[in-house]
């Protein structure tokens, strides 16, 4: 077990001559200088000759019938080469990633604000968008079902689907539900075992992921009547899957190729332009490029399901966790995306990582006419986070403890089981993160004498000089799933080519896994180095052309991508080293490959890789599985669904400026099991704004939704952390290897995003005093609110 | 309407430009150059920031008339004539300051700003200058380190020349 802490300045010691470095090392991305320069080709930087501009008329109600669609005046805008509605698209109408309830094109009726209802291709974007306002619709408005009480009382305010209408829909208003015993569950008797009960109702604001990339793409079609699509993305196989029945084309003759991501974080997974792209492009013969402005970027992706969370903890005087109990519910919108995953997840990891003898759970995902939601980052895992977090702290202070001993009464530890009954079998160092968060060095305080206003709440709004400011510390620890779960079958394939170029052996990584910042690509080059002895690696595009690498989400790229790259450069190594051996008749039992060359680790150096390879290539394809998993019981929630789990702990100092309402997070620490750090440099990145994520959600970030209706669809409105509002961020990394993955490693993007929005919360609570049930905390909860 | 103006000391002109357009667009859509980003279109985000006569400016909100006559230094401009990497843009590739990379352009351009006022800012100065350059990924903190190491070298550089 090695731990080490990278902060600050000390990373910049060891890049330098890291640069060709295998696994372990922090060598610098590949993209990096191209994307320093401007020179990266973005999605939104596709062009084409003769390209034509796309762009989609959306509603502007939630809820409503559409009457009549007038496209004649559109058509007429000079320059506008096509003005296309569901009845142009020539296959299936509808897709979905996990239920096909989503049309293309809006059929009769409207079910969210801002679904797409016909599209316009034209010379200009400005052409475009003057034509989508000469398009007429009638509508019948309705009254749209939007509270949880609404939703599930169809006989009264109906149904955002009608029922039946499609086979998965059987259950009115409710997308999905899981149910959760283990145990005795919760009842009387249980309760009576505790000596004190407390709960809690939660509730979680709608949160954007906010890549800055916009959605864009380039569709051009293709002489073989085809189409090829260049798209930021997260997974190209799955938008293939759903693009191909639409466009009624074979899937061979939709080629996807990934172009720049600007960010993700769950926000691609689903499909926005690229169907519609590629409905233009079929209909004029053009190449159509669709751009998303910022507003449209806000109507056009799936949002973090807002919740409602009821929970209750009974526990032993010693503070010993007794029974725990939650509902779960889970706003989806219109569509159900994805849904039933994120119930799954909030289900299964809902009590958190604590044992709890026993336990009750039951999470639902509604149907209504607010925007859909779907995946971000900590997938519904950050929702619960912040109910059974607030809980630990509420409990510890009916007791009297600590909130760090409170927690380390109960935390799992390998060999534990979770409340689904499957068994922790790799490492679970929950206690050991917080006593290292515990542990780390806290900031000075407040230096009354010196007050720089932009370290204030308030900074540059020159609030405050250090009056009605107090300071308050919190912590929180959270588990996240790592892959697909619940029988899902996340295959990750790759491709490694082993060949002389240049008198040098070098090797190509190819895959479809999708670059969306993450460094993927990075590790995949480390991969190969460490694996066949080169220096020298080349990412191949990522396209259709190679097999799926699933999705770049679930923070299992590089256990499942990598692991496949992994596989395929283990198989190449083997077979360049049998055609040394058929070659050279070699006997020994310890050949591996180093420095360009095929070397015994006793008789050293055998023959160089270009001698061996000569003209050859070795070319490989290897798929990589994660264990199966099952999916679980709809009643009991039993079964062993995950593939991995992981775990991070936070401490969060804060300021608060109880006049105003105006807090400063001065600083968030985060420790993180990370099984092994591939590269060091890019965790610890992952790390940081995966706590930036969540900084957000506690203190800033809300789609405000009114009546359906999106109220703030920009980034004057929607405002995510700057870097004024960030704090430094300590990180500490512990590695202990996880037998059942690749390297030992364990997924990081998404257990800080997890994990710290409740620290932050804690040390507002502990600052004020006051309840915080509701996130983000706005000013007005901390001027308003009674004490909790 | 026809618009000339300078771009990384070169002479462009883009043809046929509807009044409503922006610098942004023109850089990215008229004349080859699409390293200014994209982000937001109203200001907010920063990743489309370009010099215009040496000073910082959002693209995104200036009208592509206003640019007549003038000179624009955009993120492709920060490279020196041989192609290599000026000095804050090495600093952000060598620190991990770059993930998804759509904010790094105007960054680079707010960073290079900064440092040309300041060598040696403080953390605080840092957080300031950069409070209009909004970043999805790092979290900033990589990007605190890419300035900071970029303010070293150039303080290094200029005692070595002394």
């Amino acid at each position: 077990m090695s731990a080490r802490t990278i902060q600050g300045q000390k990373n910049l010691q060891n890049i330098n001559q890291a640069s060709k470095d295998g696994i372990g090392g922090s060598p610098l991305r590949p993209d990096g200088n191209l994307k320093v320069k401007g020179e990266f080709a973005y999605s939104s930087d596709m062009w084409h000759e003769d390209m034509l501009w796309g762009t989609a008329l959306r509603s502007p109600h939630p809820r409503a019938t559409i009457l009549s669609v007038d496209i004649s005046e559109a058509l007429k805008v000079p320059g506008v080469y096509a003005v296309l509605t569901h009845q142009d698209i020539p296959g299936s109408k509808y897709y979905g990633l996990e239920i096909q309830d989503q049309p293309a094109l809006a059929i009769d009726k409207v079910r969210y604000h801002g679904e797409a209802i016909a599209l316009v291709a034209a010379d200009h974007p400005e052409t475009a968008r003057r034509a989508v306002k000469k398009i007429k619709v009638e509508y019948e408005v309705l009254t749209p079902i939007v509270t949880e009480e609404q939703c599930l009382d169809p006989g009264t305010y109906g149904y955002v689907h009608e029922p039946h209408e499609y086979k998965s829909h059987a259950y009115g208003n409710i997308c999905h539900e899981q149910r959760l015993v283990s145990g005795l569950g919760v009842t009387d008797e249980v309760r009576a075992l505790a000596d004190v009960i407390v709960s809690g109702d939660y509730e979680v604001g709608m949160q954007d992921q906010a890549f800055l990339g916009p959605e864009s793409g380039l569709a051009v079609p293709a002489e073989d009547g085809g189409i090829d699509l260049y798209v930021a993305t997260q997974w190209l196989h799955v938008d293939r899957e759903q693009m191909a029945p639409v466009l009624d084309l074979p899937e061979e003759k939709v080629r996807l190729t990934l172009a720049g991501v600007g960010g993700a974080f769950g926000g691609r997974e689903d499909i926005s332009m690229q169907i519609h792209a590629c409905l233009l492009a079929q209909h004029t013969g053009k190449p159509v490029k669709i751009v998303y402005a910022r507003d449209e970027s806000f109507y056009g992706h799936v949002h973090r399901h807002p919740a409602r969370m009821h929970y209750e903890h009974g526990a032993t005087r010693d503070g010993k966790l007794v029974f725990a109990d939650c509902r779960i519910v889970l706003d989806g919108g219109a569509y159900a995306s994805a849904s039933p995953a994120v119930v799954g997840n909030a289900a299964s990891l809902g009590h958190g990582p604590y044992v709890i003898p026993n336990v009750k759970m039951h999470a639902i995902a509604l149907y209504s006419n607010n925007p859909s939601c779907g995946a971000m980052r900590g997938f519904g895992a950050v929702q619960a986070a912040f109910g059974y977090e607030s809980q630990m702290d509420k409990l510890a202070a009916e007791l009297g403890l600590d909130p760090v001993e409170l927690r380390q009464l109960n935390t799992m530890s390998e060999g534990d089981y979770m409340p689904t009954g499957q068994q922790i079998d790799s490492p679970a160092p929950v206690a050991d993160l917080l006593r290292r968060a515990k542990e780390m060095p806290l900031p000075p305080p407040l230096d009354t004498a010196h007050l720089d206003v932009r370290q204030l709440p308030g900074a540059l709004s020159n609030t405050s000089h250090g009056e009605g400011i107090v300071r308050g510390v919190g912590y929180s620890v959270g588990i996240k799933n790592v892959g697909f779960s619940e029988g899902f079958d996340d295959y990750s394939t790759a491709r490694v080519r082993l060949e002389v170029i240049g008198g040098e052996p070098v090797a190509m990584v190819h895959t479809a896994m999708a670059e969306v910042g993450q460094g993927g690509v990075t590790v995949h080059a480390q991969i190969a180095r460490t694996e066949l002895g080169v220096e020298q690696v080349t990412i191949h595009p990522a396209n259709t052309e190679v097999g799926s690498a699933g999705s770049t989400s679930a923070s299992r790229q590089t256990y499942m991508t990598g692991g496949a790259v992994k596989l395929a450069a283990e198989a190449v190594k083997r077979a360049l080293i049998e055609k040394g051996r058929r070659r050279y008749g070699w006997t020994h039992d310890d050949i591996t490959l180093a420095g360009g060359k095929v070397v015994s680790a006793r008789s050293g150096a055998l023959v160089s890789m270009v001698d061996l390879l000569g003209d050859e290539a070795i070319d490989l394809t290897r798929e990589h599985h994660h264990r199966p998993t099952v999916p679980f019981d709809k009643e009991t929630g039993q079964g062993f669904g995950h593939v991995q789990y992981t775990f991070c702990a936070n401490r969060a100092v804060v300021d608060v400026d109880v006049e105003l309402g105006l807090v400063k997070v001065v600083e968030l620490t985060a420790v993180q099991d990370v099984g092994k750090a591939l590269n060091p440099l890019s965790v610890v990145g992952q790390i940081q704004g995966g706590c930036t994520q969540a900084l957000g959600l506690a203190v800033m970030e809300e789609i405000i939704v009114r009546d359906g209706k999106v109220r703030n669809a920009s980034f004057t409105d929607y405002l995510i952390p700057t870097i004024l509002d960030t704090p430094p961020i300590p990180v500490e990394i512990l590695e202990l290897p996880d037998p059942h993955a690749p390297y030992g490693l364990r997924g990081v993007g998404e257990a800080p995003t997890v994990s710290a929005t409740p620290s932050i919360v804690a040390a507002i609570r502990n600052a004020t005093g006051l309840a915080l049930n509701r996130i983000p905390v706005r000013p007005e909860h901390l001027t308003t609110e009674l004490p909790g | 309407m026809r618009v000339t103006f300078t771009a990384n000391g070169k002479p462009v002109e883009a043809d046929d430009v509807w009044e409503g357009e922006s610098l942004l667009y023109v850089l990215r859509e008229r004349v080859g150059l699409p390293g200014s980003k994209n982000a937001c279109e109203q200001g907010e985000c920063g990743s489309c920031t370009v010099y215009l006569d040496g000073v910082p400016v959002c693209s995104c909100l200036v009208a592509a008339g206003q640019v007549q006559d003038r000179e624009v230094r955009t993120v492709e401009g920060l490279t020196d004539e041989n192609g290599e990497l000026g000095l804050v843009q090495q600093a952000f590739v060598d620190a991990g300051a770059v993930q998804c990379g759509f904010c790094t352009p105007g960054l680079l351009v707010q960073t290079d700003a900064l440092l040309d006022q300041d060598a040696q800012p403080s953390d605080n100065d840092i957080r300031e200058a950069l409070s209009g350059n909004l970043c999805r990924c790092t979290g900033y903190e990589k990007i605190m380190d890419a300035v900071r190491l970029a303010s070293a070298r150039k303080c290094a550089g200029k005692g070595a020349s002394e």
